[in-house]
């Protein structure tokens, strides 16, 4: 009995995927060019498959505040917020994302699978109910299991299995906090928010919104879905990342309940890990001033988006429920996906592929995702790669 | 052991129409490996258990759930 054995299957599993898709999970970035085209395999590729909604990972200013701040305070923190972690650039950045949000807190995490472990496992401790969106993201599921709340998950989006939840849980007389995501990391589509904050108030709940895919994305100045649909103040906390549409890595938790400050007294992914870099603090705070001086970017995403998924409509592909940033043409064959996958690549267009167990129902995805510095031209060659792998 | 049997006679019932028509379903089935049950179906499957026990199932104790019979003993403390 040696210590590996137990991943004896999940080793056969991955076998095979190596075998039939290795061609995805080898892939390397060889050379960044810009925040649409890198060189992969020796080939000059578009970046249909990111998250960088608004290009800001290769912005100059951005660049030039990370090569500052790393000049004048180093490469790491070498240290937790809780002890010699918290620089100065920490606690700016905390207040300009509570002004951006309109919240009176924000803690900073080092990325935003910290920030949802950090606030989940503290906030839906033993006794509490954690009650989820059934697409939430693994973070969410990890931080809910770490605090050590009952966990629930309703069906995606579906407002009456959230009732029936509710009303069956209301019983137990205890704190509920429901947990959604602004725009949903796989299908891209939106939660129904409006209905959800109907339902956490008539029950009594507390919502928790990841604005991970939304920030910078929705709202008329890029707050996110909360902002779009103007609930901003039903929200009890905002979690997100700077990993995304600020193009750094990061995580943040923000929230008019004055108590969040107690995290950074009772959550251990805040405390034992080191702060995120200058560096990333820098840009970090760079790209949130530029997503509020631009929202010309916000204007180019949208447009991208609705081009990319009306083309690829016109090709009959089964695209998810509405057109966002995140694009998933869907295909009930994995291998099928591959197929196109490695057509698109052969092309120059690379894409993200999802594989089951990953998605719910044994399909598969390309995940295509739009950045407002996609130009005109390379979201055609886009639909042009797709329009002639996938025709007939 | 009386109210056991019926439970699991009922959670036998639910699964039933989720799997190809002439699969066994025994205690000892196993939900993954056997039924092949995907995510979604599962879903669906405990949401129906859920009401017709009128309980709610956290995910949580489904890590310990591996059989039909483990399932139905979880749903026993449930109900
Ligand atoms: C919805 C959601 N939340 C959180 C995260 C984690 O963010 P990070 O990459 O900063 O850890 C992601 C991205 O992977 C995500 O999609």
């Amino acid at each position: 009995m040696n210590i590996f054995d137990k991943f004896d299957k999940l080793v056969q599993a991955g076998q095979k995927l190596e075998q039939e898709f290795g061609a995805f999970f080898q892939v390397v970035m060889d050379e960044i060019l810009s925040s649409t085209e890198a060189v992969i395999n020796g080939k000059k590729v578009i970046l249909a498959g990111t998250n960088n909604y608004l290009g800001l990972s290769m912005d100059p200013e951005c660049i030039e505040a990370a090569c500052q701040a790393t000049r004048q305070n180093g490469t790491g923190t070498t240290g937790s917020r809780m002890a010699n972690g918290t620089f100065s650039g920490h606690v700016q950045l905390e207040k300009a994302l509570s002004n951006f949000l309109g919240c009176s807190n924000t803690i900073v995490f080092t990325t935003g699978y910290g920030a949802n472990l950090a606030v989940l496992s503290s906030l839906a401790g033993p006794g509490d109910i954690a009650l989820l969106d059934a697409d939430c993201h693994a973070s969410i599921y990890d931080g809910c299991r770490m605090g050590g709340a009952e966990m629930f998950r309703f069906k995606h989006n579906n407002m009456e299995d959230l009732e029936k939840r509710l009303s069956r849980l209301q019983k137990r007389k205890t704190n509920i906090l429901i947990i959604i995501e602004g725009l949903y990391s796989m299908l891209g589509d939106r939660a129904c928010i409006r209905e959800i904050v109907e339902l956490k108030e008539k029950y009594g709940a507390y919502l928790l919104v990841d604005e991970a895919h939304s920030l910078g994305v929705l709202g008329e100045n890029g707050r996110g879905l909360a902002e779009e649909a103007g609930v901003s103040d039903k929200v009890d906390f905002i979690t997100g990342t700077f990993s995304k549409s600020l193009g750094a890595t990061g995580g943040f938790c923000s929230s008019n309940h004055q108590q969040l400050e107690i995290l950074r007294y009772a959550s251990r992914p805040y405390i034992f890990t080191a702060s995120p870099s200058p560096s990333n603090i820098a840009s970090a705070r760079k790209a949130l001033e530029i997503i509020t001086k631009r929202p010309d970017l916000r204007t180019r995403l949208w447009q991208n988006t609705n081009a990319l998924y009306d083309r690829l409509s016109s090709l009959k592909l089964n695209l998810g429920p509405e057109p966002t940033p995140i694009i998933p043409v869907r295909f009930t064959d994995p291998h099928e996906a591959l197929r196109v996958w490695k057509g698109l690549l052969a092309k120059g267009v690379y894409v993200n592929m999802v594989l089951p167990p990953a998605t719910p129902d044994g399909s598969a995805f390309l995940r295509c995702s739009m950045s407002a510095s996609h130009t005109p031209e390379q979201v055609s060659a886009i639909g042009d790669a797709f329009e002639a792998l996938t025709a007939g | 052991m009386g109210e056991e049997r019926e439970v699991l006679g009922k959670i036998i019932q639910i699964l039933k129409p989720m799997v190809p028509e002439d699969t066994e379903i025994t205690p000892e089935t196993d939900l993954a490996t056997d039924l092949s049950i995907d995510s979604l179906k599962s879903m669906e499957i405990l949401a129906q258990i859920e009401d017709t026990f009128d309980i709610s199932i956290p995910i949580n104790v489904l890590a310990e759930v591996r059989t039909v019979e483990d399932l139905a003993t979880q749903i026993k403390k449930l109900i």
